[in-house]
């Protein structure tokens, strides 16, 4: 009985592993739990973000901000308006779910999709943006490459996360990385945002058991 | 949700609005350049069809493969059932073959429920003679709630939708399941057939039943019109189709009493000019062939669902 039931609010981030939904939490202060990034920090690590990839891509011609759900998409919206804010036009935004091309869906009860927005003109020849909130074995960003391959054919793929934890599993790595967080394997990185959480901030804790 | 889908009122509340909004996310797909994802890859979905069938069979096979599933058709017809082999003896020789789960239409009611006995597989239930048919109930809410609750669907069930199943009930496996899993989503059911094709126990569905269509028509936002089944029909149950038509079939005329927004559908196949007039069908109110799209996407939801996680149960 009860098979495919996926648990309530998991979220499918790169974090997974350690980053738990726990609808008991009451705030950074949390035991256990050390604050890495104060909301002060989020900003301005995402309006430095926001710089480079207009400097990478000359003003941010042709690209489009893929957030991978649920955090991912907050800081895709987020990049986007600070990119409009520093060059008048806000880039397009959007969501890609990854769930479908997992390669751990086996191990686990089947889970509830999330949303896939693409921006009405598409990927095909875009610079496409994929944004996480961590970035961590590296096998959701594979999944979303893959995801990203059967809605088109952009011309190029960058990578930005808010939190570089190390432990990548697969030759991936970020072009654009809010704050690198040398992390044991053991231990868990949660990222909290005010559009989610309520507040805006980065954990450092223990996995739980 | 229970390991196999054999009956609508398996389905709990949360089961159904799960699989209607994993059916939303995935309607997209259709509209992709690459009408296919990689998910049941390695995994082998069985048809087994002992009853004919288009639209499910196809709807089925054509959810599989989008899935990356491999499909294998088993039809009754020139096969060893034709030889007296067994439901039993071909559900074991279907397993040995690796198959991770069967879709299966038979005449018997009752069928699937035996086959999960016997298989280690998933069972989904394509139709089982005059039980239920829960795919289609599935895609059938799936169908309403687009049309009638909008693009902020998610996470929504059809509560207050009043619909208004009008036909052959006696009969009709998508009209029981209907009324289970409309129930469960919180839709006011009402039921209008005959006395002759009314079931004998409706008061213990979870739905009114009425004899008067005009009445009804006036307070639906959905008419839901099934086939008259004149194959498992062994006795007189209306004097002339001349008749049936003017008491229950669905013309222009009785259409005009429905309210603006309501919509009127049909699971197929239809008998033109029985129970629906074909100006009717083909009228921009009738979701006929937003229907057959759906049902593809509402079975591959089932079939993620059902065969897309962990392959053994971890409860």
């Amino acid at each position: 009985m009860c098979a495919m039931r996926p648990e309530p609010g998991h979220e499918p981030g790169d974090s997974a592993p350690g980053n738990l939904d726990r609808p008991d939490y009451s705030g950074p202060q949390e035991q256990g739990w050390k604050a890495v990034l104060t909301p002060e920090e989020i900003r301005r690590a995402l309006s430095r973000i926001a710089h480079e990839i207009l400097e990478r891509t000359h003003g941010g011609e042709g690209i489009v901000l893929l957030g991978i759900p649920t955090r991912g998409v907050y800081l895709a919206r987020r990049l986007a308006a600070r990119i409009g804010e520093f060059e008048g036009a806000p880039a397009p935004v959007g969501s890609l779910d990854v769930t479908m091309h997992r390669d751990d869906l086996r191990l686990r009860p089947a889970r509830a999709l999330q949303r896939t927005e693409v921006p009405p003109d598409g990927v095909d020849g875009k610079t496409v943006v994929l944004v996480d909130d961590v970035l961590f074995s590296g096998r959701t960003v594979r999944a979303a490459l893959d995801a990203l391959n059967d809605l088109g054919r952009p011309r190029s793929v960058q990578l930005a996360v808010l939190v570089d934890r190390g432990h990548r599993e697969l030759p991936i790595r970020a072009d654009y990385v809010g704050k690198n967080l040398p992390t044991a394997h053991r231990e868990a990185v949660r990222v909290l945002l005010a559009e989610s959480d309520g507040e805006d901030s980065v954990l450092l804790g223990e996995r739980d058991q | 949700m229970n390991r196999h889908l054999i009956s609508a009122a398996d389905l709990s509340r949360d089961d159904a609005v799960l699989i209607l909004d994993t059916a939303a996310e995935l309607a997209s797909v259709a509209d992709r350049p690459i009408k296919k994802l990689p998910t049941l890859r390695g995994r082998t979905v069985v048809n087994l069809f002992y009853e004919d069938s288009t639209r499910t069979r196809t709807s089925f096979e054509a959810a599989a493969k989008r899935l990356s599933a491999d499909v294998i058709n088993f039809s009754a017809k020139g096969s060893s059932v034709a030889k007296g082999e067994s439901l039993k003896d071909t559900a074991l020789t279907l397993e040995a073959m690796g198959s991770d789960a069967i879709v299966v239409r038979h005449p018997a009611s009752g069928a699937p429920r035996r086959l999960a006995d016997w298989t280690s597989g998933r069972v989904i239930n394509a139709g089982d003679g005059t039980h239920e048919h829960p795919t289609q109930a599935l895609l059938d809410a799936f169908t309403i709630r687009q049309r009638l609750v909008g693009p902020d669907q998610r996470g929504k069930g059809l509560d207050g939708v009043r619909v208004t199943i009008v036909g052959d009930v006696l009969h009709s496996r998508v009209a029981r399941s209907n009324v289970l899993l409309l129930d469960t989503l919180g839709a006011e059911v009402t039921v209008v057939a005959p006395p002759t094709l009314m079931p004998w126990a409706i008061e213990s569905w979870p739905c009114k039943a009425s004899y008067d269509f005009d009445a009804e028509l006036r307070k639906s936002d959905v008419v839901m019109m099934l086939r008259v089944q004149q194959e498992r029909m062994s006795a007189a149950f209306f004097p002339t189709v001349r008749e049936y038509r003017r008491r229950y079939g669905l013309d222009t005329g009785r259409m005009a009493l429905l309210p603006e927004h309501a919509i009127v559908m049909h699971p197929g196949p239809m008998n033109r000019g029985v129970e629906i007039a074909a100006e009717v069908a083909d009228s921009p109110r009738s979701t006929i062939v937003a229907q057959v799209a759906n049902g593809v996407t509402v079975r591959m939801a089932v079939l993620y669902l059902m065969l897309g996680g962990a392959a053994e149960e971890t409860l």
